[in-house]
């Protein structure tokens, strides 16, 4: 295992880390809720009563973010390396996945692990694993190198 | 005023993960290359969240409803069912896939970047596909529909 240092930043993953907390905490201590983005929006797609209001006004202040971070800040760079044809798989396979294993990255791997839900630490093994493997296969195993 | 706590979580969620690199697909494929180049800050930003959240955690798992009086909603499911497995291994395969998951995806859309759509649009379709699924399962089985008590 070789560490890249050149991309390695410490200081503001850390930074927002604590930020990605102190919103999961907000939320639960608020509004009682967790903070999974997947479930927040496979609610939506589900309506029922009084479940509309409070997951719509998650996903904007989700959406408002670049704006007014880019008020402060320059946004960092955004690279993709996939394929148009492997973001529409990676898509499909995110969005039935997560509603299968209920949660993802934030649900299962910030708020399952900080309430220290059995479920969401074998839920964080298997899609770090997976993620892994997949990335192994793509960049070393099928690229040739 | 729970649509604002809301939103300002959700707002607070999304510069946490502009701040932490989650937005960069390039990032989190660098995270996940363990074999490569290895660029371990995502686990900064897991551990961060982690270390925040599990106070607040630990508080609200002491009440039975919030600071504003909502009832707290946290999950009581304990069963390591084929269903939690499978559709996180298929989450995971995505996720190295494109280096997108659900969140950083939506903020990288308002950020105007078109793979972040292309994505976005796919997981809206799978989790309808999902929830279509589930409603011909339970047509199928005469049943009533199975509370999601897991979901989160």
């Amino acid at each position: 295992m070789t560490i890249d240092w050149q991309h390695f930043t410490p200081w503001s993953s850390l930074g927002g880390g604590l930020l990605i907390g102190l919103a999961a905490s907000m939320l639960v201590l608020f509004n009682g809720r967790i903070a999974g983005i997947s479930g927040i929006i496979g609610g939506l797609l589900k309506p029922q009563t009084g479940e509309i209001g409070w997951r719509f006004a998650f996903v904007l202040g989700m959406l408002l973010a670049p704006a007014l971070y880019g008020l402060v800040a320059q946004l960092p760079t955004v690279q993709v390396d996939a394929q148009y044809w492997q973001i529409v798989i990676a898509g499909l396979l995110v969005g039935v996945g997560t509603r299968f294993g209920a949660g993802c990255t934030s649900g299962h791997g910030v708020c399952g692990i900080s309430r220290l839900s059995p479920r969401s630490m074998v839920a964080t093994g298997c899609f770090m694993a997976s993620g892994i493997i997949t990335v192994y296969l793509t960049h070393h195993v099928l690229s040739g190198s | 005023m729970l649509n604002l706590t809301a939103l300002l979580s959700g707002l607070v969620f999304g510069l946490g993960l502009i701040l932490g690199g989650m937005t960069n697909p390039s990032k989190v494929i660098g995270f996940l290359d363990v074999a490569g180049l290895w660029d371990p800050s995502l686990a900064l930003v897991m551990g961060g969240a982690i270390a925040v959240a599990s106070v607040a955690f630990a508080v609200a798992g002491r009440r039975v409803r919030s600071l504003l009086g909502s009832p707290m909603q946290i999950p009581t499911k304990r069963d390591l069912d084929p269903r939690l497995i499978g559709g996180s291994l298929m989450f995971g395969a995505g996720w190295g896939l494109a280096g997108f998951c659900p969140g950083p995806a939506l903020v990288a859309l308002a950020q105007g970047l078109m793979p972040a759509l292309l994505f976005v649009v796919a997981m809206l379709v799978g989790m309808l596909g999902y929830e279509l699924w589930m409603q011909f399962n339970n047509s199928n089985r005469g049943g009533t529909p199975r509370p999601a008590t897991g979901a989160h």
